[in-house]
């Protein structure tokens, strides 16, 4: 993964101390309430309904086992012992307190780490594939790029204060796992007709309040272009996005109110100036940061490893896991694991500091002291041997780290919610804990297969439930919580926005109505048809009517 | 004391304000400046400052004035000799179109300033208008911020091609001046160092 040199670590350390110089003069009166914020936020520092809250940037997801233990330490002595992995590949605190934070932003700064432009109205963390570098299906490594795009966006003076917070991802593979339909910019790297190196830049996705997918902005753009080009992108919206309604300010609108060809045309005009800028990215500078993100230095084994088919054959708890939480590698005999952070009973994307350092120590033991974070809130190893498999799940399994339900019904993607966040319209986690006890049967959750459920606490949609298969909303319904249910989202090349199936419900019948929707899907499906399959096949009636079907019914609200 | 800061190169200081800036009457009529509706201003044509507004703007007879653009276009003739002796600078809101500045001025050099003024510091919108004035049109003399101008903006300003700063009044301009070096090597190219930092340093892996 990317190694600072010494100017990466000046910008870090200089950032420490302005911001250490900011926190006093808001502690001291000399800043107020509305000129902090700004600055704060731009730091990752929320203020909460009870807490500050503190959002620490993972580029691209990547993490090394020396920042995952300091993390883990940050959590036990500036916090309550846990942390909070976000569908944006960040780390979430939850309890800091404001005054040390410009410690906690010195501490991590050792380790090459920092909370900036986290939050605010700035280009934001890029994110990424977790399986970028060791997918089969890869046809590019984003993550040059990416880093490439994180220093250029990183105090980029002219996108400081942007009409709204603006997300960028990047993705290199056939199948999309970086949701980048759904971002205000996606790239999608791949190799032209002539072999180079191209991308597909889409633009004004976005979910919130207004879910809308991306539109394709240019079909092909050389990889030299990707920062010129986005700054005529960029630029356009910072002059002319909206500035006097925050819900009307994301690019989604501004390209919706202008019309993709029109916004297309005054970009292409904006960039006639910037192209060959010199922020035109050099060959020499894609080689240097691509050297950090070479092959790991990987053994030439066996694709089949005669311990681990013995192993599967022999335990079927080890093989469930297998299953669910072992992904193919591009490198023969190795895998990659999923570590859930969804086990029944939690908050998804929590992680201990204890648990935070027995992944780190995993890591280190086995693959190669790095590791991810998913959009999905789970921790991932991304090189395996075959034979150290079971060595792993051991070891994950006693630190609660193995529950083999990654990509079923409980692997729930969910925001902080009413418990956390002060914007909230209704809680969420105690729904995704609902949940999880209502399907707390391994063998039916193989059973119903691959399936995504996300819920949002409000409109706002941190949990993605636009695009979830199922999708829970919070909504205010004469100041009391109850939940709007959505079904057919899907993320991925073919994205969509799910369809909100009728009038909401209350959180104790939220359990019996998935239990619902999944009774439809099982009588109905046929074979080898997932969810998202039957949904789209017989549409939203069929789930209505036996939802809101009256005999059973006490659920209409 | 003056809150004046100019830049000489990399070396700031605090210097008298010598221009004085012209304001717009109050309007009857509804302001319709609102951030975000420059779209709107761009497809109808719609104007943002009355007839009545430019006409009586009160500009003084003698000194170094900085009109609003809407009456630097407006009532260019009668300040003709004036412009020509350099005692004209123009400043502009952030929601104003700088294509309507250059289809009046083309040479953009015989203005001694251009200010642009930040109503809340909030809008970056200031950014791209200095960097377009500065890399796109070619302007060269002194590019003030005023308005809402505080000390934790002046580093993106300077990047952004300002070379003076009135800070806000109730704020210390002595304060604000250390910021201007928050950051010793910045990442990207921009206005006041173009390349991008993979450009200036041989950056080993
Ligand atoms: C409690 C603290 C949080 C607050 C106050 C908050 C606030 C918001 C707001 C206001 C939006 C809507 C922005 C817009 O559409 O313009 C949003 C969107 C979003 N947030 Fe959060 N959020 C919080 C926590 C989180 C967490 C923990 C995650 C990850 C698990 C997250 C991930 C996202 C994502 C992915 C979106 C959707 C982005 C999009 O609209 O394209 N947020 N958040
Ligand atoms: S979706 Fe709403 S409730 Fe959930 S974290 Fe985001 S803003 Fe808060």
């Amino acid at each position: 993964m990317y190694k600072y040199d010494q100017i990466d670590q000046q910008i870090v350390d200089e950032r420490v101390a302005q911001y250490r110089d900011q926190t006093r003069r808001y502690l001291a009166g000399e800043l107020s309430e509305d000129e902090f914020r700004p600055l704060r936020l731009q730091n990752g520092l929320y203020i909460q309904r009870y807490a500050p809250m503190l959002r620490i940037a993972v580029p691209y997801g990547m993490l090394s086992s020396r920042q995952l233990h300091k993390l883990a330490d940050i959590a036990a002595k500036y916090d309550k012992d846990y942390g909070h992995f976000s569908t944006r590949q960040n780390l979430q605190l939850n309890w800091p307190k404001l005054e040390d934070v410009p410690d906690i932003l010195a501490e991590l700064a050792t380790v090459e780490m920092h909370a900036i432009q986290t939050s605010g109205n700035c280009i934001r963390n890029i994110t990424t594939d977790q399986f970028a570098g060791i997918a089969p299906d890869e046809v590019i490594d984003p993550r040059a790029m990416a880093e490439i795009m994180r220093q250029w966006s990183t105090f980029h003076p002219e996108f400081a204060l942007l009409p709204r917070k603006f997300k960028i991802a990047v993705s290199g593979t056939k199948q999309d796992r970086a949701v980048i339909q759904a971002h205000d910019i996606g790239m999608e790297f791949y190799t032209d007709s002539s072999g180079k190196l191209a991308i597909k830049v889409w633009v004004g996705g976005g979910l919130g309040r207004t879910p809308i997918l991306g539109s394709v902005i240019r079909e092909h753009l050389d990889w030299q272009h990707a920062l010129t080009y986005c700054e005529a992108i960029i630029r356009v919206y910072n002059l002319h996005g909206r500035r006097d309604n925050i819900y009307k300010a994301r690019i989604k609108i501004l390209v919706k109110a202008l019309g993709i060809d029109e916004f297309k045309n005054q970009v292409e005009a904006e960039w006639a100036f910037l192209k060959d800028a010199p922020n035109t990215i050099t060959e020499a500078e894609l080689a240097r940061v691509g050297q950090h993100f070479e092959d790991m230095p990987y053994d030439a084994l066996q694709a089949h490893e005669a311990s681990f088919d013995a192993a599967v054959a022999s335990n079927p708890a080890f093989a469930a896991w297998v299953k669910r939480c072992v992904h193919a590698h591009k490198t023969a005999g190795y895998r990659a694991v999923t570590l859930s952070l969804k086990p029944h009973g939690s908050a998804p994307g929590d992680a201990t500091s204890a648990q935070m350092h027995t992944v780190a120590d995993l890591a280190e033991s086995y693959s190669f002291s790095e590791l991810r974070v998913s959009h999905e809130q789970n921790l991932i190893l991304a090189d395996v041997k075959l034979s150290d498999l079971l060595a792993v799940w051991e070891k994950a399994r006693a630190n609660g780290l193995a529950t083999p339900n990654i990509g079923l019904l409980t692997d729930i993607i969910c925001c902080p919610g009413g418990d956390f966040c002060s914007l909230a319209n209704a809680k969420s986690i105690p729904i995704a804990l609902a949940i999880q006890a209502q399907f707390d049967n391994l063998d039916y959750l193989h059973d119903i297969g691959d399936i995504e459920l996300n819920i949002s606490g409000c409109m706002n949609a941190c949990g993605h439930h636009h695009v979830g298969h199922i999708g829970i909303l919070g909504v205010d319904k004469d100041s009391a919580e109850f939940y709007q249910v959505s079904i057919g989202g899907k993320q991925g090349n073919d994205a969509s926005i799910g369809a909100v199936i009728g009038p909401s419900f209350a959180a104790d019948e939220m359990p019996s109505v998935i239990q619902k929707l999944i009774d439809v899907y099982i009588k109905e499906r046929t074979d080898e048809e997932r969810f998202i399959d039957t949904v789209r096949r017989l549409g939203v009636a069929p789930f209505k009517a036996h939802v809101y079907a009256k005999d059973t019914n006490e659920a209409t609200a | 004391m003056s809150n004046l800061i100019k830049l000489n190169g990399e070396t700031a200081s605090i210097v008298e304000n010598e221009w004085t800036c012209v304001n717009l009457p109050a309007s009857q009529a509804e302001q319709r400046v609102q951030a975000g509706k420059v779209v709107l201003f761009k497809l109808t044509g719609e104007k943002s400052v009355t007839d009545e507004q430019i006409a009586t703007a009160v500009i003084p007879a003698t000194g170094k004035v900085i009109v609003p653009l809407s009456v630097f276009i407006a009532r260019k003739n009668s300040l003709e000799s004036r412009i020509n002796a350099g005692e004209i600078g123009v400043w502009l809101d952030t929601h104003e179109v700088l294509e309507q500045l250059i289809e009046h001025q083309a040479d953009l050099n015989v203005l001694l300033i251009i200010a642009v003024h930040v109503e809340r510091f909030a809008d970056g919108r200031i950014f791209s208008l200095g960097t377009l004035l500065r890399s796109r049109y070619g302007f060269k003399n002194e590019l003030r911020a005023f308005g809402d101008v505080l000390k934790d903006q002046l580093f993106f300003l300077k990047r952004s091609g300002f070379t003076s700063f009135l800070i806000r009044a109730d704020r210390s301009a002595e304060d604000a001046l250390a910021s201007l070096h928050d950051f010793s090597q910045p990442y990207q190219g921009a206005v006041d160092e173009p390349q991008p930092i993979f450009k200036r340093y041989h950056r080993t892996a």
